[in-house]
């Protein structure tokens, strides 16, 4: 891959060489072959505690959390190293319900107390919190939702149903958007609560994924008791909280990083040849289809850097148009790199690798090694144009906000 | 050239259709995948009610005497109900290969597979040959008594539970060399023949054969001795072309899906249908079925024609990239639940995504393509 050195300043470079240092040590080669073996779009549960836990104690689980709030507080180029140092090792890809979603929504909307409860608990890792926002009638038209939270006293009565949680049987909290009036438009009548999910009436459902996988699931809600002291920000005004913790998911992150580090396991995947498919990379076809997956990603990773360059500099801000069309474009660019990851195993990629990737214990993979992760890894990619808004969606914002169409 | 459907086809792909729609619903279906491999009774079923499984075969073993074109016919049906029934392997490799050698023997094993009363499997790739039917490094030595086999053949479609085996092998040369392959007909419980079996993409069965000083009795060698790269070649074709109708049952069966998923989902108040983006991918999608099933009749067509790899390969490759675009579209207007394993569109996304690798991918009958249009002297 072409390289586009940063030309860090001292400190920045010096603080890149920490995080090297604390990868390799910290980063075993263990942990790496448990990272490698990862198919969904997380690390799972235990994957993803273990890392979470590392980083807590090295004291870098929250790199953009104020230091007031017990982050690493990293200015947004410190941010972006650590991103890129990460996933040039191939760290697991931690899911972002905590740290990215749910803790800066409580720092700019909870009251003191709540601040108090739920940060430590959310860096500690004690709290794993889980994303209750889609609904069967209600995905990409979010603001219909209906699962409602009538108040009774000083409790909610939750009821109702959530869909595609993931990782809700790995939570034990839930932070989730309910219905609290019915009037005005849909957007008006919506709370931002959160609850534990062993709150008698909480009920979790696996959801199989194509791949065998199982990374989300439904939550049933039945005449769930939430104090409503758990309410966080205002009654009503919950739709406002959502739109806070999209633009600021969106802003973190390196889209180009991840897709590099994709990018880098379907390398790995090409490297170990021995004969036959895996000499994917003499074919021209092949190798015309990974050129062009590669500038693709230089175009995404140019982007990054010239907007972290400039927002170092003071020059700019976060450009929200701007970072809809990189996760766009990252994530179509993944689903090809999820494309060629097959093609490299070729009729390999027949198998069910299911009993290798989940059985317990974990039976040998069919075929050679390079086989075990391809296909379920561009399974659970068809998620990236749908999850999070999908591209169809997002098009249509772009269209309106950037365009004025 | 004739494009148009023959008459057995019809007689043939109506009533199948009828039964599947009756007794192979995505219910059913989801049965099926937790039990052994075939059903003796619907196996039956297909040969004696429908005729399916002797369509193809001669009237002298109780076939009815059709061809590719009725092959291709059944192979569509089962394509939209996602058939796990071991066909492919047991009529259109394993039966296609007996009948190609012309042997007198194969006679017997031919009627029993038109009255539904056994199964076969074809194993003829190995872990390290690509797609290529000449790369062979299982070896087979002659003796007095028949043939030694030792090696390893991988991804033999419905092994576990076939009657009969049929395993290429080489009698003589190098590892890629075209002289020097033999077919051999095994009992699967000979001596030296170890299995292990696994699942497919989209819930099917396969298995990997380890031969360890394997007997075959002389008896058991079909076809000539070292020439047999030529007849496995036509049959591995006849088997792309039949996946290739195999596939426009499949996209078929996801468009409608689609269409009929897209006008009854609503969100902000109307279906999803209504939605200009969405409309022209349905349309795309369509449009890659239409060219596909124009694509499947050219590879079926030239069959007996000396172009015959070259239609092949033109069909699989862009029926590929069709299984791929038209799986993927379908799974996005999908939306959420399209990942979902417990939904249909999820399993046809599967054998869409096998279809396209399986006889060889995209990129591979392209370059075979090429090589054999551009290339020849």
């Amino acid at each position: 891959m072409i390289n586009l050195d940063m030309a860090l300043e001292p400190e920045d470079a010096a603080f890149r060489d920490q995080v090297r240092a604390f990868l390799a040590e910290k980063f075993t080669p263990e942990l790496r072959r448990e990272a490698e073996r990862q198919t969904g779009v997380f690390a799972n549960g235990e994957l993803t505690r273990r890392w979470h836990r590392i980083l807590f104690e090295q004291g870098w689980v929250a790199p953009s959390w104020p230091k007031r709030f017990g982050g690493a507080e990293f200015t947004a180029t410190q941010q972006y190293i650590f991103s890129v140092e990460c996933a040039a090792a191939g760290t697991p890809a931690l899911p972002g319900m905590s740290i990215t979603m749910c803790g800066p929504v409580i720092m700019r909307y909870g009251t003191p107390e709540q601040q108090q409860f739920f940060l430590p608990r959310i860096l500690s890792g004690e709290h794993y919190w889980c994303q209750g926002y889609s609904e069967p009638a209600s995905g990409s038209d979010l603001a219909s939702l209906r699962c409602r939270a009538e108040r009774v006293g000083d409790v909610y009565v939750v009821n109702g149903q959530k869909i595609w949680t993931t990782h809700a049987q790995y939570a034990n909290w839930i932070f989730m958007l309910v219905r609290t009036s019915q009037d005005g438009p849909p957007q008006a009548g919506i709370s931002f609560i959160v609850l534990p999910m062993d709150t008698p009436g909480v009920t979790v459902r696996p959801i199989l994924s194509m791949s065998g996988e199982h990374e989300v699931n439904e939550v049933f809600f039945d005449n769930v008791e939430v104090p409503v002291a758990n309410l966080i920000g205002e009654e009503n005004k919950g739709w406002s909280v959502a739109k806070f913790l999209l633009l600021n998911e969106r802003g973190g992150g390196s889209p180009a990083t991840y897709a590099k580090s994709h990018l880098t396991q379907l390398r790995r995947v090409l490297a170990s040849a021995d004969g036959g498919f895996s000499d994917a990379l003499k074919r021209p076809a092949f190798r015309r289809k990974l050129a062009e997956i590669e500038i693709d990603i230089l175009a995404i990773e140019c982007a990054e850097r010239t907007a972290i360059q400039a927002m170092a500099r003071g020059e700019a801000v976060l450009d929200d148009a701007m970072a809809s069309i990189q996760k766009l474009k990252t994530s179509e660019t993944l689903q090809r790199i999820g494309e060629l990851g097959v093609e490299a195993i070729g009729q390999y990629a027949l198998v069910d690798q299911g009993p290798a990737l989940f059985g317990e214990p974990a039976a040998a993979v069919v075929g050679p090694d390079r086989a075990l992760t391809p296909v379920a890894t561009y399974l659970n990619m068809r998620a990236f144009t749908i999850f999070g808004g999908s591209s169809e969606v997002q098009r249509n914002i772009l269209a309106r906000t950037a365009l004025g169409l | 050239m004739d494009f148009g459907q023959t008459e057995m086809e019809r007689a043939l792909a109506e009533p199948l259709t009828r039964f599947l729609d009756e007794h192979y619903d995505f219910q059913v279906r989801q049965k099926r995948l937790l039990e052994p491999r075939w059903r003796p009774a619907l196996w039956r079923a297909l040969a004696t009610d429908l005729g399916v499984l002797g369509a193809a075969l001669p009237e002298d073993v109780g076939g009815l005497g059709g061809g590719a074109a009725e092959v291709g016919a059944v192979m569509k049906a089962f394509g939209r109900r996602l058939v796990l029934e071991p066909y492919l392997s047991t009529v259109v490799l394993g039966a296609g290969l007996l009948r190609a050698t012309g042997d007198a023997g194969a006679a017997d094993l031919l009627a029993a597979v038109s009255a539904g009363e056994t199964t076969l499997a074809v194993a003829h790739a190995e872990p390290q040959g690509g797609y290529d039917p000449a790369n062979v490094t299982t070896t087979a030595t002659a003796r007095d008594d028949g043939f030694v086999l030792n090696g390893h053949k991988a991804l033999v479609l419905n092994a576990a539970g076939a009657d009969h085996l049929i395993v290429s092998a080489r009698t003589r040369g190098g590892p890629a060399d075209r002289d020097g392959i033999s077919l051999f007909l095994l009992d699967p419980a000979t001596p030296g023949l170890a299995r292990r079996d696994y699942r497919t993409i989209d819930g099917g069965s396969a298995s990997d054969l380890i031969l360890t000083n394997v007997v075959a009795p002389r008896s058991g060698l079909i076809g000539p001795v070292d020439g047999a790269l030529p007849l496995l070649e036509r049959v591995l074709d006849e088997a792309t072309a039949a996946v290739c109708a195999e596939a426009c049952g499949v996209m078929g069966a996801l468009l409608d899906i689609t269409v009929e998923y897209a006008r009854q989902r609503k969100q902000f108040g109307r279906a999803i249908a209504e939605f200009q983006v969405l409309q022209h991918r349905m349309v795309d999608m369509m449009s890659d079925v239409k060219q596909s099933e124009s694509l499947a009749l050219v590879a079926r067509l030239k069959l007996e024609s000396p172009d015959r790899a070259a239609a092949v390969s033109a069909a699989k490759s862009r029926i590929g990239r069709a299984c791929r675009s038209v799986s993927q579209a379908a799974v996005q207007i999908h939306g959420g639940i399209g990942i979902a394993d417990e939904t249909p569109v999820s399993h046809y996304f599967r054998r869409a995504l096998m279809i396209e690798q399986q006889f060889g991918s995209s990129d591979y009958h392209l370059d075979r393509y090429e090589r054999l249009q551009f290339e020849a002297g």
